[in-house]
C-alpha cells in the first residue's frame, strides 16, 4: 500500500481500473482486517493503559498494568515458567514424535492410509470430546489407567491432581493430538523426488546415511512451517490446560492463556488481560522471526526459490 | 545338524546366504508393523474407551480391574443421555446458529477475497498479500479481549453474531488455500471469458467457481469443523442455557457431575454424549478422507 500510493497519479487508466476492481474483490477482507484486526489490535494496547472492569469508563493508569505484571505479581513469572515448560517440551515431542511416525508411514506399508487416519483423527474432533475422555482415563479413582495398576496391586499414578505430574499428562495428552503435523510431514516425505535417493544408493549411502543427508534436508521447510505452527499455537493452548485441570493443582498447569482468560472474564480485569496480550503477541513476534532468521542457516529450499 | 539330509544341508546354507540380508529385512517389517499397531491401538484407546463406557451402568463403571467389554450393554444410555439433558437444543444450536452460517459466510467471502488476490493483477497486491498471511500469526487471545468488549457494546453479547459476522469478512487461512488453488487454473480460460466480455464477477461465477468445487469443499470441511469443534468462542461469549451448543452443552453435563461429587451415571452419560459429538466428525472424515488430507497437506508444503 505505501508502494501503491505515491504511484497512484503515474498510473494508466487500465492500471487504475484494475486496482479497484482488486481492492473491491478484495474489500471484505480489508474491512475485516481494519474492523477485527487493526482496529482491535490498537484498542487493546490502549485498554492495556487503563483500568477497567466493564463497568463505567476506562481510566487512564499509564504503564502500571505492565508494572504489576513484571514487578507486583509472582504469579506471572510462575504462568511464564509453566508456559516455557509447556512450550518448550511439547513442541519438540510433538513434532519429533510426528516425524518419526511419518517416516516409518513413508516406507513400503500396507494400510497406510489406516494408520494415517488413526493418528489423525485425535486431531480434528472436539477438544471437548477428548478432554472429558482423558479426564475419565486419567483419573485417579475410577480411571482406566489406574484401575489397571490397582489390579496389580501397583500403585495409582496422580495424573492430573499431582503438581509435577499434570504438566507431563497434558503434554502427553498434545501429543496424541498431534495428527495435523503427522500428515503435513508426510506429504513432505513424499514429494522429495525418488531419484535423489536412487542417486544416494549408487554412491553407496546407507538407509540412515539417505535419511540424515537426503531426506531431513529436503524436509526442512516443512519442519520449519511445523515448528513455527506448532510454537504458536502450544503459546496460544487453552483448552487442555482449562478443561482438564483449571490452571491447577497449584497453579501447576496455570498456562498463558488460561491465566488471560481468567484476568478478563473471571477478575474482568480487562486492563492486564489487554497487557497480556500485548505481551504474548510480542512474545509470538519474535519467537517467529527468530525462527525464521534461523532458517537461513538450516533450512535447504532446493532449485525452487 | 548330524541327523539332516546332504540335500536338507545345502538348502540352509543357500537360505543362508542370500538370506541373510531377508532376514535382516523380515525383522525391519515386524518390527515396522508392531510399532504401528502398538501405536494405532494405544491412539485408538480414548476412542474406544468412551464407547464401551457409554454402554455401561455404575456397577460396571466403578469396578476394578476395568471393565473391558460391557456385558450386558446399556444403549439406551445414549438416548437417556442426550434427551435428558437438553442436547436436541445444544445440538440445533451448534448446527444451525452457528456452523451452517459460519461456513456459509466463510465460502462466499474467501471465494471472493482469494480471486482478487489470486486472478486480479493489481498493484501492490502482493504486499497486502503477505500482510493478509502474517495476521494468521496473531494469536486469537490478544483480539479477544478488545473485541469482547466492542461486541457487548453493540449489544451482541448472548447471541451468535460475534461468532457468526466475522466470517462474512473472509479468513485467512482459507483465502490463502483459495488462492493457491485458483493460482492453477490456467489463465487463458480467464483470457477467453474477458475477450468476450465478461466482467471479472462473471469470470469468478461462471468459469472459476465450476472448477473450484473441491477446494470450495475443503473450506467448507475445515471452517464447520471448527465451528462444531469450537469450545472458547461459543465460552466467552454464550453463557444462556438456551443458546449453548454442544461443546458447552457438554461442559455444562460435566460440572453437574463435579458439584454433585458423582451422580448417577454421570460418566457413562458423559462419555455417550462425547461420543455422539465426536460421530458427525469421524463421518465426515471417512466419507471426505482424501479432500481432509490433501487441504492440510497443501497449506504445510506450499507455506
Amino acid at each position: 500500500m505505501q508502494m501503491a500510493a505515491p504511484r497512484l497519479r503515474g498510473m494508466t487508466k487500465r492500471e487504475k481500473r484494475s486496482l479497484i476492481q482488486g481492492l473491491l474483490f478484495i474489500s471484505p477482507w480489508l474491512i475485516g482486517f481494519f474492523a477485527f484486526t487493526v482496529y482491535p489490535l490498537i484498542y487493546s494496547f490502549y485498554i492495556s493503559l487503563t483500568r477497567y472492569d466493564l463497568i463505567g469508563e476506562p481510566r487512564y493508569i499509564g504503564f502500571a498494568n505492565y508494572s504489576e505484571i513484571f514487578f507486583e505479581d509472582p504469579l506471572f513469572w510462575q504462568v511464564i515458567g509453566n508456559t516455557l515448560y509447556y512450550v518448550l517440551l511439547s513442541v519438540p515431542l510433538s513434532l519429533g514424535f510426528a516425524f518419526c511416525v511419518a517416516t516409518l508411514l513413508n516406507t513400503k506399508i500396507v494400510g497406510r492410509s489406516f494408520f494415517r487416519a488413526v493418528m489423525y483423527i485425535p486431531a480434528i474432533v472436539p477438544a471437548i470430546c477428548t478432554s472429558m475422555v482423558w479426564l475419565f482415563l486419567l483419573n485417579i479413582q475410577y480411571g482406566a489407567i489406574n484401575g489397571m495398576l490397582q489390579a496389580f496391586n501397583l500403585p495409582v499414578i496422580p495424573f492430573l491432581s499431582n503438581p509435577t505430574l499434570a504438566k507431563p499428562s497434558i503434554i502427553m495428552v498434545a501429543v496424541w493430538a498431534t495428527g495435523n503435523a503427522v500428515v503435513v510431514f508426510l506429504a513432505g516425505l513424499q514429494d522429495v523426488p525418488r531419484s535423489l535417493y536412487e542417486a544416494a544408493t549408487v554412491d553407496g549411502a546407507n538407509g540412515f546415511q539417505q535419511f540424515w543427508n537426503v531426506t531431513i534436508p529436503m524436509c526442512t521447510p516443512v519442519i520449519l512451517f511445523n515448528l513455527i505452527m506448532g510454537f504458536i499455537n502450544a503459546f496460544q493452548e487453552f483448552t487442555l490446560p482449562y478443561l482438564l485441570t483449571n490452571g491447577g493443582p497449584v497453579n501447576a498447569t496455570l498456562f498463558y492463556a488460561v491465566y488471560l482468560y481468567r484476568n478478563a472474564f473471571q477478575f474482568l480485569r480487562m486492563g492486564k488481560a489487554s497487557a497480556l496480550a500485548w505481551l504474548l503477541l510480542i512474545a509470538v513476534v519474535i519467537t517467529t522471526i527468530l525462527l525464521f532468521r534461523s532458517s537461513a542457516r538450516w533450512v535447504y529450499y532446493g532449485g525452487e526459490k | 545338524m548330524s541327523t539332516l539330509q546332504p540335500t536338507q544341508r545345502r538348502f540352509i546354507k543357500q537360505a543362508h546366504k542370500d538370506g541373510s540380508l531377508s532376514t535382516t529385512r523380515f525383522f525391519v517389517e515386524i518390527s515396522k508393523y508392531t510399532v504401528l499397531i502398538v501405536l494405532s491401538i494405544t491412539w485408538i484407546f480414548p476412542f474406544y474407551w468412551m464407547f464401551t463406557s457409554a454402554l455401561k451402568n455404575d456397577s460396571q463403571v466403578y469396578t476394578i480391574p476395568p471393565v473391558l467389554v460391557p456385558i450386558p450393554a446399556h444403549w439406551n444410555n445414549f438416548y437417556d443421555a442426550w434427551t435428558l439433558n437438553n442436547f436436541n437444543l445444544y445440538a440445533f444450536n451448534s448446527v444451525f446458529l452457528y456452523c451452517l452460517p459460519a461456513t456459509l459466510l466463510t465460502v462466499i467471502s474467501s471465494t471472493v477475497v482469494a480471486y482478487g488476490f489470486a486472478r486480479v493483477h493489481w498493484p501492490g497486491r502482493d504486499i497486502v498479500f503477505f500482510i493478509c498471511l502474517t495476521t494468521m500469526m496473531i494469536p486469537w487471545q490478544v483480539t479477544m479481549v478488545p473485541l469482547f468488549i466492542i461486541f457487548k457494546n453493540l449489544g451482541w453479547l448472548n447471541t451468535y453474531l460475534p461468532l457468526v459476522v466475522p466470517n462474512a469478512f473472509g479468513g485467512a487461512f482459507f483465502i490463502f488455500m483459495l488462492r493457491q488453488f485458483f493460482m492453477t487454473i490456467p489463465e487463458e480460460l480467464s483470457d477467453a471469458a474477458r475477450i468476450d466480455g465478461t466482467s471479472e464477477f462473471g469470470i469468478l461465477w461462471r468459469i472459476i467457481l465450476p472448477l473450484a468445487v473441491p477446494a470450495l469443499a475443503v473450506v467448507a470441511l475445515f471452517r464447520f469443523m471448527g465451528a462444531w469443534n469450537d469450545y472458547l468462542g461459543p465460552l466467552i461469549y454464550l453463557n444462556n442455557e438456551q443458546l449453548m451448543p454442544l461443546a458447552l452443552g457438554i461442559n455444562r453435563l460435566r460440572s453437574n457431575i463435579t458439584a454433585t461429587g458423582t451422580a448417577e451415571l454421570a460418566y457413562p452419560y458423559l462419555m455417550a454424549v462425547s461420543t455422539i459429538v465426536v460421530m458427525p466428525i469421524l463421518l465426515l472424515f471417512f466419507f471426505a478422507q482424501r479432500t481432509f488430507i490433501e487441504g492440510i497437506s497443501v497449506t504445510g508444503i506450499k507455506g
